[in-house]
């Protein structure tokens, strides 16, 4: 049975600036669900509000029937909602294999005693925590990268250790900000692959992603934002013959001139 | 996991083998009590080392953990004639419980405002130990009684080196075991990314506060012995300068480094005795030392010397 998370008129403002405007979406697990539009659409913030990061002036966010408007991040991880970031947020000191360990943090013991004594359930529970975060990191490719520090490690590798990470939380949605941003074209097929793996083993994934071709190929729908308004929302084949749409890319002229080609 | 965990073993048996042997190259008693006191500011260090190096957070305070710890070892025995290791373990409780308090609100800040919140934190504490003279006897200080653990009365310079060293070994035994365990690895997280922390379902408030009752606790115990060791206590334990001090060992040794926090100790305790040969200069060497240190070793002295002899440090 598939769940649903559903966001109803989303808006936030900065300063008198209406950053996002009455914003309404719905993504269901195992879909995927691409959010685009020009430069400053409010796309990045609108998952902002969606992940608990900024809290919304208005609207709300429903995991799955149930209220989760004012959670905080780590909350919301708790109930099955992760994301990763556009500009890189990964523990560099720490190895790749730490880094997706730590996402397995909401289904470790929190017994700070035993921690701190290293009884045998911890040494247990370690080694199985690790198993796991290097099953997942072999499941993307990078099982070579397992004991590397996260800090030395190319960049299209931590995009991908990133969406790791997210994953060893168990979410039931994931939202990926920008996931092949930077990425060469060998990386952005990577990318893709995890991402369709991902979906089809049940979770939604609702992706903001600049790369168009890529978006059209992987999306199940879309939604288009400009200046922090839902301008369309269809399957690929509808956006990419939206007239409205293309002028929100190209301007006016630009939309006249692809019309006629 | 099984690298680590022998990564682990390998800083505790260093440092058992460093205690146990160091005191073949003693020429006389005055090395032990030395040696015991770098003990003693070296599992504060550590202590501290866990909340600055791993999970990222300044104190500028954590002298008046000791203070309290030492006060505590002083007064409760004084005053109630029950056992004294009683009240080292009655003052970690306390301090575990004002770090938890305190904690609370100021752990929100980040960075500067941190610092300075618990710079005031720590001034505050030497201030009622200054002006409390009831109990502390003021800036004069207090008698405080000997040690005494089954039947052993813990007394002389020598005994105390044992005792401080036990502590340390058990101290970097803990500190390790946490650093590998999800609690450590939320810290580091913490120390990296809080948003990507949270993101992960880490409740960034709550490791926080973890790291600061720990790292208070540890800075208690250390009080606690340096009090009991000299057997006077004045509220200097706790002055700003002893705070700095700590911090100073921590980074000059090195951040997210035990083994480190014990050589940062060692730094700041030997090098003032070492230096006493310069009369005047004492302190202007001290000062340039640091310096240097921190200009050449940036790192702290153990990751900088790990790297260079390219092995991880500890």
């Amino acid at each position: 049975m598939s769940k649903l998370l559903s966001v109803s008129d989303l808006s936030i403002s900065f300063g008198g600036v209406q950053a996002v405007d009455g914003v309404s979406f719905e993504a269901r697990t195992g879909e995927i669900y691409a959010i685009i539009g020009p430069n400053g659409a409010g796309k990045t913030t609108l998952f902002n509000m969606v992940s608990g990061v900024y809290r919304p002036d208005r609207g709300r966010v429903m995991l799955d029937g149930q209220d989760v408007t004012e959670l905080e991040p780590d909350r919301l991880c708790r109930l099955g909602l992760s994301r990763t970031y556009q500009n890189l947020q990964i523990f560099f000191r720490l190895t790749a294999a730490e880094n997706v360990m730590v996402g397995r943090h909401r289904h470790e013991s929190a017994n700070v005693l035993a921690h701190l004594l290293a009884l045998p359930s911890v040494a247990r529970q370690n080694r199985e925590t690790r198993r796991n975060a290097v099953a997942l990191l072999a499941r993307i490719g990078m099982e070579r990268y397992a004991d590397t520090p996260a800090g030395s490690m190319p960049y299209g590798a931590l995009k991908r250790l990133e969406i790791a990470r997210a994953l060893a939380t168990e979410p039931r949605f994931l939202l990926l900000d920008e996931p092949a941003a930077g990425c060469n074209p060998v990386e952005t097929d990577e990318v893709e692959a995890v991402i369709h793996a991902i979906a089809k083993d049940g979770v939604g994934v609702v992706l903001v992603e600049h790369d168009m071709k890529l978006v059209m190929r992987i999306s199940d729908r879309i939604l288009v934002l400009e200046q922090g308004r839902p301008l369309a929302e269809g399957q690929p084949r509808d956006i990419r013959e939206n007239p409205a749409v293309m002028k929100a890319y190209l301007g006016e002229h630009g939309a006249r001139e692809a019309a006629r080609a | 996991m099984q690298r680590f965990l022998s990564h682990r073993l390998t800083v505790v048996v260093v440092l058992a083998l460093i205690v146990a042997l160091l005191p073949l190259v003693f020429p006389s008693a005055y090395y032990y009590r030395v040696a015991g006191q770098v003990f003693v500011f070296g599992l504060a260090a550590i202590g501290l080392n866990l909340l600055m190096g791993y999970a990222g957070q300044v104190s500028l305070g954590h002298a008046g953990f000791m203070g309290i710890g030492a006060y505590a070892a002083a007064i409760g025995p004084a005053q109630t004639g029950t056992p004294v290791w009683f009240w080292v373990v009655a003052g970690s409780a306390l301090s575990g419980l004002i770090a938890w308090v305190v904690g609370r609100p100021i752990l929100k800040l980040r960075g500067h405002y941190l610092a300075v919140a618990t710079l005031g934190f720590g001034i505050l504490l030497f201030m009622v130990f200054t002006n409390e003279s009831r109990w502390t006897g003021g800036p004069d200080g207090m008698p405080v009684q000997r040690l005494e653990l089954f039947g052993w009365r813990v007394r002389t310079g020598i005994e105390w080196y044992w005792v401080s060293g036990v502590l340390l070994v058990l101290g970097a035994w803990v500190a390790g075991n946490l650093v590998d365990s999800p609690t450590g690895r939320a810290m580091r997280a913490i120390h990296d990314s809080e948003v990507a922390s949270r993101s992960a379902g880490i409740d960034v408030a709550r490791q926080k506060l973890t790291a600061f009752v720990i790292s208070a606790v540890y800075a208690s115990v250390a009080g606690a012995s340096f009090a009991l060791m000299n057997g006077h206590l004045t509220p200097d334990v706790s002055s700003f300068l002893r705070s700095v001090e700590l911090v100073t060992m921590v980074v000059v040794g090195g951040m997210g480094s035990i083994f480190g926090s014990l050589v940062g100790s060692a730094v700041l305790v030997v090098l003032p005795q070492a230096l006493t040969v310069f009369h005047d200069y004492e302190h202007a060497i001290l000062g340039l030392m640091i310096m240097l240190f921190m200009i050449f070793l940036r790192e702290g002295i153990v990751p900088s010397l790990a790297r260079r002899f390219g092995r991880r440090s500890a």
